[in-house]
C-alpha cells in the first residue's frame, strides 16, 4: 500500500495538491469492541485505528507520535456515501467488501476471523490512501475531519444533509427511466463497467476454486512425509534417504499456505477493481439520471410552451383533459384564459431557468466526470498491469520453491 | 548371469520320468520329485561352470551352491534382451483377446537361435508364472499385472489399460530374464521361443489336475498344522513384509490421490486462461498483458497435464507392482512355513509311529533337505529382491522428483518470459521500472 502512496505522489501533476503530500495516513490496527447498539442490544464489532502524521515532521527526523482515532466499518461506509452524494460525477474509490466472498474452503467467511479482519484493515487503509491521493476528493473537509476528529464527526456529516439526498437519489436511480438521446461515451463506459464486473467476478470464482484444488495437491504430499518416515523405520540402507525425503515432502505441503496467502493479495487487488467497476457504472447511471432530468425539464418546457401557443391562438393541437372538458362543458371566459396564460408564462419562465440550470449541471457533470474517468482509466491500467506482474512474480516464486524442494527430495532419494 | 545356480525345471513336464521307484506311488508328493531333479541335472551356464550335483548332495554344499553373487545384474554381461510390444486384438467365435509380441535377442547357447519373435496372450504369462512358482515355491516371482481392473471403470480393450498391461508384462519378463534361476528355466525358454501350437502342447504336459489338487490339500493341511518353531529370521521377514505391505500400499494410495487432486486442479486452471482472454477483449492498454497472461496460464495447463501423465505412467505402475510384490512375499513365506510344518509333522510321526520307520526316515530326510533348500533359496532370493526393490523404488522416486523439477522449471520459464515482455514494454513506454 505504501507503493500506491509513492506512486500517487510520483504520479501526475494534479496530485500536487493531494492530501498525501502533507500527511501520512495509515490504518494501523484493528480491535474488537463490545457495546450497546442503537436498539440497546449487546454487539461485538471491530474498530480500526487511523493514524495520521504530518509529512514534514517525519522528514525533519523528530518523529512525533501520530494522531490517531478509532473508526468502525460503518463509519467508513458513511464517509463513502457522503462522497458519492457530494461528488456524483467522480469515480469514488470502493471500500473493501463487507462480507467475504469468492472464498475458497480454507478461508473463513466469518467477519470476525482474524485473517479477514487483517485483510479488511489493509483494504480500509487502501481506501483512505486512494481518497487522499484523489485531486478533488482529497480536499474535502468532511474527509479531513474523518481523519482527524474522533468525536463529532458523525454529527458534522449528518448536518450536511447528505443522507436525505442519498435516499432520494437512490430512489431515483433505482427507478426505471429511459433517456431519449443517450450519450454514446457514457453508454460505452457503462457497458465496459458491466463487462469488467462480469469478467473479474468470473476470474475470482475460477481462481478460488483453483486455489482450493492446489491446496489439496500440496497437502496430500504431506502424507508422503508421514509414510516415508514410518517406512524408513523398517529399512536399513534406505532408511535415512527416505526419512530426509519425507521431511522435504512435509516442507512442500507446508509451503502452500504462504503461496495462497500471497495469492489472496492478488485477489484483493482484483476485488478492488471489481468494486471500482461498480463505482464507474454508478457515475454513468448518475449521468443518465442527470440527462433524463434535463430531458424531462426540456420536455415539460416544450409542452408548456405548446400549451401557451394553443391557448393564445385558440387551436388545440395537444390533448389536454382541461381542453376536452372545456369542449364538452363550454369554453372558458377570456378572464380565465388570461389568468391561465399568465400562469403558463410564469411556469415557462421557471421552466427555462430549470432547463438552463439542468443543462449547466449536465455539462458540468459531463466535463468533470470525463476528466475523472480518464484519470481512473490510467490508474486502472497501471494498477492492473502491476497486479498481473506481481501475479507472475508470485508464480515464479512458487515455481522456485517447487524446484528447490524437489531437488532436495531427489538428493535424498539418491541416498536411498 | 554369474553365480552357481541350479535349475530344476529343465526337464519339467516330464516329472514322471524321474520319480524313483520307492516313492512313485505317492503322486501327491510331486514337489519332492522336482526337488530330486535338482540334484540330477547337468546344467551348463553361460560362464561355463557346470554343476555335477547328485542326489546325495549334502545340504551344506547345497547352501553354498545357492548363493547368488552380487554383480549378477551387470549390464555388460546381460546376454538376453526381451521386449513386449505391439498389442493386437484377435477375434474368434468364442472370444476376443489381445496378444502381445514378445521379442527375444540372446547369445545364450541353450537357445537354438539368437532372435525369436512370438505372440503371447495374458493367459500364457499366467501359465509361465504358475510354472515358476510351482517349481520354486520359495523363490520370489515378480508379479504380473492384475487380471482385470478392480475399479471396473476401464474396459479390457481400453488403450491406456492395454498399454499399462503391456508395460507391466514387459517388466515381468525382464525380471524373469534377470533372475539367476528363473532365466534358465525350460518353461521360460519355451515361452520365449515356441510357436503357439508347440506352447499349447507343452502346457498340457504340466502337472495334472490331481497333482494340483494334491498341492492344495497339502497346503491346507500344513496351514492347519501351523509352524512350531519358525526361525527368527523368517519371523523377522514376515514382520517386515507386513509393514512393507502397509507402507507401500499407503504410498500407492497417496500417489493416486495426488493424481486425482492434480487432475481436478487442472480442470479449474483450464478455465483461467480463457477468462483472461475474454477480459482482454474489453480492454485497450491492458489487452496485451492480459492476452499474454492467458497464454501463460494455458501453457502451464499443458505442463500440468503432462506432469500428471508422467505420474500415472511411471510412478504409479511401479508402486503398484510392489504392492503386488508384498502379496507375493506373503505367499512365499506361507509356502516356506508349510514346508516346515510338513517337516515338523513328519518328525513327530516318526517319533510316534512304530511301523515303516525306514521309509519314514527316508521321507523325513528328504523333507529336511527340502526345507533346508527352501530356506536357503528364500534367504538368497530375499536379499536379491530387497536389492531390486531398493533400486526400482529409488529410481522411480528420483525420476518423479526430476520430472517435478522439470515441470516447475518449465512453468518458471513461461512466467519469466511474461515478465520480460512487460519489462520491454515498460522501458519502451518510459513507464515505472519495477525491479
Amino acid at each position: 500500500m505504501r507503493e500506491r502512496e509513492r506512486d500517487a505522489e510520483q504520479g501526475d501533476a494534479r496530485n500536487r495538491t493531494s492530501l498525501l503530500k502533507k500527511m501520512e495516513i495509515s490504518v494501523a490496527e484493528a480491535e474488537k469492541r463490545t457495546g450497546k447498539n442503537a436498539v440497546n442490544m449487546q454487539e461485538t464489532y471491530t474498530v480500526y485505528l487511523i493514524e495520521t502524521r504530518p509529512v514534514d515532521a517525519a522528514s525533519e527526523g523528530t518523529n512525533p507520535v501520530p494522531d490517531s482515532l478509532w473508526r468502525r466499518y460503518s463509519e467508513f461506509e458513511q464517509l463513502r456515501n457522503y462522497l458519492l452524494v457530494t461528488y456524483p460525477f467522480l469515480v469514488v474509490p470502493p471500500l473493501p467488501e463487507k462480507r467475504a466472498e469468492f472464498v475458497w474452503h480454507k478461508l473463513s467467511a466469518d467477519n470476525m476471523d482474524p485473517d479477514f479482519v487483517e485483510r479488511r484493515r489493509v483494504g480500509l487503509e487502501n481506501f483512505l490512501l486512494r481518497v487522499a491521493s484523489h485531486p478533488d476528493l482529497s480536499t474535502d473537509k468532511i474527509f479531513y475531519s474523518f481523519l482527524t476528529e474522533e468525536n463529532g464527526w458523525k454529527e458534522t456529516v449528518f448536518e450536511t444533509g447528505f443522507q436525505a439526498k442519498a435516499d432520494s437519489r437512490l430512489k431515483a436511480l433505482n427507478a426505471t427511466f429511459r433517456v431519449k438521446n443517450p450519450d454514446k461515451r457514457f453508454a460505452e463506459m457503462k457497458h465496459y463497467g458491466d463487462e469488467l464486473q462480469s469478467v473479474i467476478s468470473q476470474l475470482l470464482r475460477v481462481r478460488a476454486r483453483a486455489a482450493d484444488r492446489l491446496y489439496g495437491v500440496y497437502k496430500v504430499h504431506g502424507n508422503y512425509g508421514r509414510v516415508f518416515s514410518e517406512w524408513s523405520a523398517i529399512e536399513k540402507e534406505m532408511g535415512d534417504g527416505l526419512q530426509s525425503a519425507g521431511h522435504h515432502m512435509d516442507a512442500y505441503a507446508a509451503s502452500v499456505d504462504d503461496i495462497l496467502e500471497e495469492e489472496e493479495h492478488y485477489a484483493d487487488q482484483l476485488k478492488e477493481y471489481l468494486f471500482y467497476a461498480d463505482a464507474l457504472r454508478a457515475v454513468c447511471r448518475k449521468h443518465e439520471l442527470t440527462q433524463y432530468e434535463l430531458e424531462m425539464a426540456a420536455q415539460d418546457l416544450t409542452s408548456k410552451k405548446q400549451q401557451r401557443e394553443e391557448l393564445a391562438t385558440g387551436t388545440i393541437r395537444t390533448f389536454s383533459l382541461k381542453g376536452m372538458t372545456s369542449k364538452l362543458f363550454g369554453q372558458e371566459t377570456p378572464e380565465q384564459r388570461e389568468a391561465k396564460l399568465k400562469m403558463l408564462e410564469t411556469q415557462i419562465e421557471e421552466g427555462e431557468e430549470l432547463v438552463k440550470e439542468r443543462n449547466g449541471e449536465c455539462e458540468e457533470f459531463v466535463k468533470s466526470a470525463w476528466v475523472d474517468i480518464e484519470r481512473f482509466k490510467e490508474q486502472k491500467d497501471h494498477d492492473l498491469r502491476e497486479a498481473l506482474i506481481s501475479y507472475a512474480i508470485m508464480q515464479i516464486s512458487m515455481c522456485k520453491k517447487g524446484i528447490q524442494v524437489w531437488n532436495n527430495a531427489k538428493e535424498c532419494f539418491s541416498k536411498m | 548371469m554369474s553365480g552357481s545356480v541350479v535349475d530344476n525345471t529343465v526337464s519339467s513336464g516330464n516329472s514322471s520320468a524321474a520319480i524313483p521307484t520307492d516313492i512313485s506311488g505317492q503322486i501327491l508328493d510331486l514337489d519332492e520329485d522336482d526337488d530330486l531333479e535338482v540334484f540330477s541335472k547337468d546344467t551348463t551356464l553361460t560362464d561355463g561352470s557346470s554343476l555335477n550335483a547328485s542326489m546325495q548332495t549334502s545340504s551344506a554344499s547345497m547352501i553354498n551352491q545357492y548363493k547368488f553373487e552380487e554383480e549378477e545384474e551387470d549390464a555388460d554381461t546381460k546376454d538376453i534382451f526381451v521386449t513386449v510390444d505391439n498389442p493386437e486384438s484377435h477375434v474368434t467365435a468364442i472370444e476376443t483377446y489381445i496378444t502381445y509380441r514378445v521379442e527375444t535377442k540372446t547369445t545364450r547357447s541353450e537357445f537354438d537361435s539368437s532372435e525369436f519373435e512370438v505372440r503371447r496372450r495374458y493367459q500364457d504369462f499366467l501359465w509361465l508364472k504358475g510354472r515358476l512358482e510351482e517349481a520354486h515355491p520359495t523363490l520370489i516371482v515378480h508379479p504380473l499385472p492384475e487380471k482385470f481392473v478392480m475399479k471396473g471403470m476401464v474396459e479390457r480393450f481400453n488403450e491406456d489399460f492395454i498399454e499399462t498391461r503391456r508395460s507391466a508384462l514387459h517388466k515381468f519378463l525382464n525380471k524373469i530374464a534377470e533372475h539367476p534361476i528363473f532365466s534358465s528355466s525350460e518353461d521360460f525358454k519355451i515361452f520365449l521361443t515356441a510357436g503357439s501350437g508347440e506352447l499349447t502342447s507343452h502346457k498340457k504336459q504340466g502337472p495334472g489336475f490331481l497333482s494340483r489338487m494334491g498341492e492344495t490339500v497339502k497346503a491346507v493341511a500344513a496351514a492347519v498344522r501351523g509352524v512350531r518353531s519358525r526361525p527368527q529370521e523368517f519371523t523377522d521377514m514376515q514382520e517386515y513384509v507386513e509393514a512393507f505391505s502397509q507402507k507401500i500400499s499407503s504410498i500407492d494410495k497417496v500417489t493416486q490421490r495426488i493424481v486425482r487432486e492434480q487432475k481436478e486442479y487442472l480442470e479449474e486452471l483450464k478455465e483461467c486462461g480463457p477468462t483472461y482472454a475474454l477480459w482482454s477483449q474489453s480492454e485497450e492498454e491492458l489487452a496485451e498483458p492480459l492476452k499474454n497472461v492467458a497464454g501463460c496460464v494455458d501453457k502451464c495447463c499443458k505442463e500440468t497435464d503432462e506432469q500428471v501423465k508422467h505420474l500415472n505412467d511411471h510412478l504409479i505402475p511401479v508402486l503398484h507392482e510392489y504392492v503386488l510384490c508384498a502379496d507375493t512375499l506373503k505367499a512365499v513365506l506361507r509356502r516356506r512355513d508349510n514346508i516346515q510344518a510338513d517337516f515338523e509333522a513328519k518328525t513327530e510321526a516318526l517319533a510316534t509311529k512304530k511301523a515303516d520307520r525306514d521309509a519314514m526316515r527316508d521321507e523325513l530326510d528328504k523333507t529336511e533337505d527340502r526345507l533346508e533348500w527352501a530356506n536357503n533359496a528364500l534367504k538368497s532370493d530375499w536379499t536379491r529382491w530387497q536389492k531390486g526393490m531398493r533400486t526400482d523404488l529409488r529410481s522411480a522416486f528420483i525420476d518423479t522428483a526430476e520430472r517435478n523439477v522439470s515441470y516447475y522449471e518449465k512453468c518458471l520459464a513461461v512466467w519469466e518470459s511474461f515478465l520480460q515482455s512487460q519489462r520491454t514494454d515498460a522501458e519502451g513506454n518510459g513507464n515505472v521500472d519495477f525491479s
